[in-house]
């Protein structure tokens, strides 16, 4: 099994660091990507390399996004060599701020309990709105406090698809930008990808469609039940270096701009913006930062997050077609590390860290019956 | 430093004169120009370095979507001369190294 060539459904992130694993590993790789005409969370997000307070319910995810993150200096590395672009990662720590002190008190209560799920395992310390300040001089006295954790960062997004897509590339693997992928069909031993523009075999296939992965998924007998989930996101002027490390909803990007966010909008396939809620999430950012008050912005946007029931990774392979394998979620940022560094093994066989079962669609099986 | 402006204006533009200063430097503008127009046929072409690379930027895409003609008027940094309709009096700085803040 997952010998032979491979079919990468999906060019964004997902894909391309999957793809990115397989063509370093020296197998044969054929990219299907709609372009920008898809739905792309992958240019959209908001550029984190995070790890506190995922997995307060599953602390599996915990352990797997904190794996990605020790992975990603060596991922750094390895595009920068294949193709010469600095993705711009820093893992300098990152802080949660609050601005109520029951949502801190609640958050840290989590946190805790998480760190003794995690057998003690898991830095990160509470602190005070003085000490906070310390850290990031330009808070605002509304901050009552918040949670550094040494384990998370932030990169540039933008030139990590560039880098991912460039790297494929330069080892050999192929990425056909066109219409989307309308059909997979499936025959013991191969697949067939079936697009508007033509027809294409290989011996393996691996679903990281984003959104589309729930109409593809039922074709290779693989269950991907995401739906979207909207967040808008702003980017200001070029400023002064002022906040040296990521917060969850601010942060300052290489150049000097801001990024913003975010919001969390059920909205369907609906990528808009709304003026309402950008004015919100520009406000909280002076709550945090009242230096931002007057510095301009320049671009807004909407985009959808690829969201399961639980909020967590699919990671599956097919038991009706061999071959076949899914890789969906919503940190594609976060998760491309440890995507390109250990699933793309894990479907090629290679050993993987014993959790990786969790991650299975048929937990929502399990968890609905429960 | 001015250069010679390759910018010439048409005789059928109407509009008043207007002046206002580059740098402290007195410069004539027609009412309706954009400070961009102002700037280039005064013979300024650059109006800030970026902060990046410290390379001369000006007015360049004339439209708004190019961001690279920023300069500070009337004490407000970061500004598009290009979205931005003279006044008599107004006052117009070249901009070094990122904007501050405040």
């Amino acid at each position: 099994m997952a010998d032979g060539t491979f079919a990468v459904i999906g060019g964004g992130l997902v894909g391309m660091a999957v793809a990115w694993g397989l063509a370093s590993r020296g197998r044969k790789v054929t990219v299907f990507d709609e372009g920008d005409r898809a739905f792309r969370a992958s240019r959209g997000n908001f550029g984190l390399v995070w790890v506190q307070g995922k997995g307060i319910a599953m602390p599996d995810y915990a352990r797997w996004s904190r794996l990605s993150a020790q992975h990603w200096p060596g991922l750094r590395d390895e595009l920068r060599d294949a193709a010469g672009i600095d993705i711009e990662l820093a893992q300098p720590g990152g802080l949660q701020m609050f601005l109520d002190e029951d949502e801190a008190e609640q958050t840290v209560a989590q946190m805790q309990a998480l760190r003794t799920a995690l057998g003690g395992d898991y830095p990160f310390e509470y602190l005070g709105h003085n000490a906070v300040k310390k850290l990031v001089p330009e808070i605002g006295p509304q901050v009552v406090g918040g949670i550094h954790s040494p384990m998370d960062g932030h990169l540039n997004p933008l030139y990590l698809l560039r880098a991912l897509h460039k790297g494929v590339r330069a080892a050999g693997g192929t990425v056909l930008h066109g219409p989307r992928v309308e059909r997979i069909s499936s025959r013991p031993g191969s697949f067939e990808v079936h697009r508007a523009d033509g027809t294409w075999s290989a011996d393996n296939v691996v679903l990281c469609a984003g959104l589309g992965n729930a109409r593809l998924a039922p074709m290779v007998g693989l269950d991907a039940p995401v739906v979207p989930n909207r967040g808008q996101v702003i980017i200001t002027e070029r400023v002064r270096p002022f906040l040296n490390m990521p917060t969850v909803h601010v942060r300052q990007v290489g150049e000097g701009a801001v990024q913003i966010g975010d919001s969390k909008e059920d909205v369907g396939l609906d990528d808009s913006t709304r003026g309402d809620v950008l004015a919100a999430i520009a406000r909280r950012a002076t709550r945090y930062f009242p230096l931002l008050e007057g510095v301009r912005v320049v671009r807004t946007w909407g985009a959808l997050r690829v969201m399961s029931p639980d909020g967590h990774p699919i990671y599956d392979r097919s038991t009706a077609c061999p071959g076949a394998s899914l890789v969906t979620c919503h940190s594609g940022v976060t998760l491309a590390a440890a995507h390109a560094r250990v699933v793309a093994g894990w479907i090629c066989g290679e050993q993987a860290p014993g959790y990786m079962e969790v991650f299975g669609a048929q937990r929502f099986a399990l968890q609905a019956a429960g | 430093m001015r250069n010679v402006s390759h910018f010439r204006r048409l005789d059928d533009a109407a509009g008043g004169k207007v002046t206002l200063t580059f740098d402290g430097e007195a410069i004539e503008a027609r009412a309706g120009d954009t400070v961009a127009a102002a700037m280039l046929s005064a013979g300024f072409v650059a109006g800030r370095e970026t902060p990046v690379s410290g390379s001369p930027r000006g007015p360049y895409c004339l439209m708004g979507a190019c961001f690279e003609c920023l300069v500070e008027i009337d004490g407000e940094p970061n500004r598009q001369a290009c979205m931005t309709e003279v006044r008599d009096g107004m006052s117009v700085r070249r901009m070094h190294g990122a904007r501050a803040f405040g």
